[in-house]
């Protein structure tokens, strides 16, 4: 093999330099994101749930918002039936901002931790804080 | 196994497979039918223009409306945002030709708005659906998924619909909470209120209008708008476009009014 001594260090630099982030950030985990439940609305709450389980909702809430907003956007229906029966309003607003109004330690603290952003803020939730000028 | 025995085989897999992922898929979102807002066939609205004079019959309604749906107020007359506003006779009714015009209508404005055609050209050219034509005959919007291409401006012989250039909010003094705002980059319009008829009440400018713009089911003979339209010489706009619009314009001064 010709050059065999500059392709092996070649390759040793390339291969530390890809695993580099994963080297350096050994044994230290990102502090998993502490969501704060504590609104006025919630805590006026006798029996505090949300429109389905928390589990459910911690993994599901895109695709229930995505299905809220095409049934009620496109087809004209919105009202959700949960699966414990009760009813609740397709309503970002109403339903789901008027109890978590804290954005900043509700829904960023986990969005900002896995990186995702969503633009529902961009027209939603006009009310706080939108008017810049 | 011959040929066709195969073949009907893997049709009854490959269906089978369909229902089985559609089975899988469906995670039990119900949705209840409200009702209301399928209960009409096809809204529309009669304006008498007789009832807007003043500058301020004009303002009060536009202003009603844009407040509501946190429509921006931007100067600009290229980059501007309008839901409802006033137009002279030429440029509402450009295809009458009148050419002698009598000196009352040269000087009338007229309320113009979204038409809510029957045969929408905005629809047909939308290349993502975000603007689609609901069973009550409301021309709806769905901004989540509007790319902002702008055919549908180009394709509205009624220059109803605005393009956000700017973020709106920018240019809206006070943000009504219950409405979302729209952002840079999409196409808006007058909606007919229709999260309002979904809860049983009225358009905002009907309302506003003092009885100027009724509003009502143009297939049921019975509703306010066919009453009026029954007993008044009416005219739509550019008809001849085949658009099918669904705001009646008349001239008061008949025994019912609008």
């Amino acid at each position: 093999m010709y050059n065999h001594k500059k392709i092996i260090i070649g390759l040793m630099v390339f291969v530390l330099l890809i695993s580099a982030p994963f080297l350096l950030n050994i044994g230290k985990a990102g502090e998993s994101p502490e969501l704060s439940l504590d609104t006025m609305v919630i805590n006026q709450m006798d029996d505090k749930h949300c429109v389905e389980a928390v589990d459910f909702m911690r993994t599901d809430h895109p695709r229930l918002l995505s299905d809220w907003r095409d049934s009620a956007v496109r087809e004209g229906r919105n009202i959700y039936v949960s699966t414990s029966g009760e009813t609740f309003a397709m309503n970002l607003e109403n339903s789901c901002l008027r109890c978590h109004s804290n954005r900043e330690q509700f829904c960023d603290a986990c969005h900002n931790y896995t990186g995702v952003q969503p633009y529902c803020w961009d027209c939603h939730d006009a009310g706080k804080g939108a008017v810049k000028k | 196994m011959n040929r066709r025995d195969f073949l009907k085989m893997m049709a009854a897999l490959g269906l089978s497979g369909v229902a089985i992922y559609e089975g899988v898929n469906s995670y039990g979102v119900q949705a209840a039918e409200t009702g209301k807002n399928t209960s009409a066939r096809h809204w529309g609205m009669v304006i008498d223009v007789s009832k807007f004079q003043t500058a301020a019959d004009y303002q009060r309604v536009a202003a009603a409306c844009h407040a509501y749906h946190n429509v921006p107020e931007i100067d600009d007359s290229k980059q501007e945002v309008k839901w409802i506003w006033e137009d002279d006779f030429e440029h509402t009714f450009a295809e009458l030709g009148s050419r002698y015009l009598s000196e009352e209508i040269k000087v009338q404005d007229f309320p113009v708005l979204c038409n809510h055609c029957e045969n929408p050209p905005c629809v047909r050219v939308c290349p993502t659906k975000a603007t689609f034509k609901r069973a009550d005959g409301i021309v709806a919007m769905d901004y989540h998924r509007c790319i902002g291409c702008r055919f549908c401006m180009a394709a509205c012989p009624f220059g109803a619909r605005s393009f956000n250039f700017v973020d709106p909010r920018l240019y809206l003094k006070e943000v009504n909470p219950d409405v979302p705002t729209r952002t840079k980059g999409v196409v808006e319009k007058c909606s007919f209120c229709m999260e309002r008829l979904d809860k049983g009440l009225q358009p905002l400018c009907v309302e506003a209008s003092r009885g100027g713009i009724v509003f009502g089911d143009l297939e049921d003979p019975d509703s306010a708008v066919r009453k009026i339209l029954g007993e008044n010489f009416a005219i739509r706009r550019k008809v001849e476009l085949g658009t099918g619009p669904s705001i009646y314009y008349v001239f008061g001064g008949g025994s019912a009014g609008a």
